[in-house]
């Protein structure tokens, strides 16, 4: 019981704490609490800074376009194994689908850039053989988000499909039998009672990931990052570690930090009480 | 679980004893192709993966390869096998897996185990304190800072405390011990005079044992594919998990260059046979023991879903 709790205090709720740093001028040698209060100067700072407005831009559109693909897919794809009887089939496609989400981020990104590189890459191979000019993927700003979006589904539909499925696999089968004595199609079977019965897993996930949309996908971001790509994959996360481990600037970084987190949580709470309203389904 | 799945499977079964109208046919020909394309999608970079590192440097590099190994060699392999730093990043991650997951398993049921208990005072409180972490956290500097004045930065230890626990884990097993084991049992060991420690070791561990192995398994897998807590409290290269030299060596290309241009060419086709090989060996541990993984996974999963 204690050295858990303790680890909570000492690497969760310190850290919290340590946050004020936001609101001082660290100094190495005093430490936190010594170093003097500078009120909100570093907020300050940052929102006179002009990258800030590509910062919050960047994530907020990652963060939204991964939501807005990433979410329907494992839904789509359970409602589809749902419907396939053959076992086989379907084991099958469940397995291969779920063995992704095993892949390491630094190994899914060198798989992500060996296949799209320019010179070598399977994808401009294959289009130079169609007759297509060869693109350097990654160093297109305005390909960077689908890349990133589109290599997240791949990777982890299959993993995330699985709650789903739990969930089609719980409901009554007297629905279905009513539902045929009724005369309905298998599509129609799929909208009114497959779907319903998704719903409260659905709400679920779809909060914990809103609650999630500030943190996107750092490490994976980080390594996907060049100097070309910079201008759309620059997030809040991956400048606060720049700007705070690599150079040092931990009062700056601490408040971007900061900020980022209240975004979050007020995100989370916003989009709780709307489901609840609407649902009936939340967290708490 | 199951029951619930013969279930569904008798009502499958009464289902195609009525003959399919034209419509549901459609509809399920148009399920089974967007399956197979997904299929493939999903399957065709994988066998790729496999079938370039198998492949001659050569092919590989001129393009060749598309879908069964080309001029099959082992090559790319030995080459791997020879990289002092590879061998020492796959040593320090199996360490780092290892003692690891002892260490977060043994934290997470240490903190489920009460919270599961009905009994136990001041346990909603406690679930609130650490769900809270969830939502809402210092941020990357303060606990940069923290895990610094322990004196822990660029130490073994910085990959195994700072993240030891994680609070979905620590959900998953409180809903495993609440729905798994009676509360009668500990009353019952209470009359008997049996101790808390006597009573976890005898009675609730050998009874834990599906939730520790599916704990054991999700903190391994996510302790042999970190990287990012080495990134930043590592600055010794004999320590580096795996992961970090993966990352120099397939992300950041750090190859030795200053030959002459035929054995420059050559050694760049050797490069990028060795990322794929590399690929291939660094996902080798999870993607042996995936079949058994997958089902605990599963498991897991849906232990976690259950509403507690």
């Amino acid at each position: 019981m204690i050295p858990p709790v303790a680890y909570f205090i000492i690497f969760k709720y310190v850290p919290m704490v340590n946050a004020v740093l936001a609101f001082k001028d660290y100094n190495v040698i005093k430490g936190i609490w010594g170093s003097p209060w500078v009120g909100t100067k570093y907020f300050e700072l940052l929102f006179q800074n002009p990258a800030f407005a590509t910062l919050i831009k960047n994530t907020l559109y990652i963060s939204f376009y991964s939501l807005v693909v990433g979410f329907p897919v494992p839904i789509l794809l359970a409602l589809a194994l749902n419907e396939v009887k053959n076992a086989k089939f379907k084991k099958t496609v469940q397995m291969v689908t779920y063995a992704p989400y095993f892949i390491s981020t630094v190994v899914m990104v060198s798989i992500i850039m060996l296949f799209l590189s320019p010179r070598l890459g399977i994808v401009n191979t294959i289009a130079g053989t169609l007759g297509f000019e060869a693109v350097n993927f990654l160093g297109e700003p305005g390909l960077f988000r689908s890349i990133y979006v589109f290599s997240d589904v791949w990777q982890s539909m299959g993993y995330s499909a699985v709650i789903y499925l739990a969930a089609l696999a719980g409901i009554d089968p007297s629905l279905y039998e009513a539902a045929k004595v009724d005369g309905a199609n298998r599509f129609q079977k799929m909208v009114n009672i497959d779907l319903p019965g998704l719903l409260p897993a659905a709400v679920i996930i779809l909060i914990l990931s809103v609650g999630n949309i500030m943190a996107v996908g750092f490490e994976k971001i980080y390594l996907l990052q060049n100097p070309l790509n910079l201008s759309a994959s620059e997030i809040i996360s991956t400048y606060v570690y720049k700007m705070g481990l690599l150079n040092a600037n931990y009062s700056f970084a601490t408040a971007v930090g900061l900020f980022n987190s209240l975004i979050n949580l007020v995100l989370l709470l916003t989009v709780n009480a709307a489901a609840k309203r609407l649902s009936n389904t939340s967290l708490w | 679980m199951s029951k619930l799945q013969s279930q569904a499977g008798s009502a499958v079964s009464q289902r195609s004893t009525i003959r399919e109208s034209f419509g549901d046919r459609v509809f399920i020909a148009i399920i089974y192709l967007i399956l197979t394309v997904v299929l493939i999608a999903v399957l065709y970079p994988l066998i790729y993966i496999v079938s370039s590192s198998l492949s001659s440097p050569a092919a590989v590099t001129s393009g060749k390869v598309w879908l069964w190994p080309v001029d099959m060699t082992l090559d790319g392999y030995k080459s791997v096998l020879r990289n002092d730093q590879v061998i020492m990043g796959y040593a320090n991650s199996l360490f780092y897996t290892t003692i690891g997951t002892i260490i977060s398993v043994a934290l997470t049921i240490m903190i489920a185990y009460p919270l599961s208990k009905k009994t136990f005072v001041g346990r909603s409180p406690l679930m609130m304190f650490i769900t809270f972490t969830m939502l809402f956290s210092g941020g990357l500097i303060p606990t940069y800072l923290v895990v610094k004045s322990m004196g822990l930065i660029d130490t073994r230890w910085a990959l195994l405390i700072p993240n030891a626990i994680w609070v979905w884990q620590v959900i998953i097993a409180r809903t495993f011990f609440q729905n798994s084991i009676p509360e009668e049992l500990s009353e019952a060991a209470d009359i008997d005079g049996c101790s808390d420690i006597r009573f976890i070791f005898s009675v609730i561990l050998p009874l834990a044992k599906p939730i520790v192995a599916v704990l054991s398994l999700m903190y391994a897998v996510g302790q042999w594919n970190a990287y990012f807590d080495a990134l930043i409290y590592l600055k010794t290269q004999s320590l580096y998990p795996l992961q970090l030299i993966l990352r120099s060596i397939l992300i950041l290309s750090n190859s030795t260059g200053n030959m002459d241009v035929g054995e420059m060419v050559k050694q760049q086709q050797m490069a990028e046979l060795m990322k794929f090989s590399l690929i291939v060996m660094a996902s080798l541990p999870v993607l042996v023991i995936y079949p058994f993984v997958q089902r605990y996974f599963v498991q897991g999963m849906l232990i976690g879903s259950v509403k507690g």
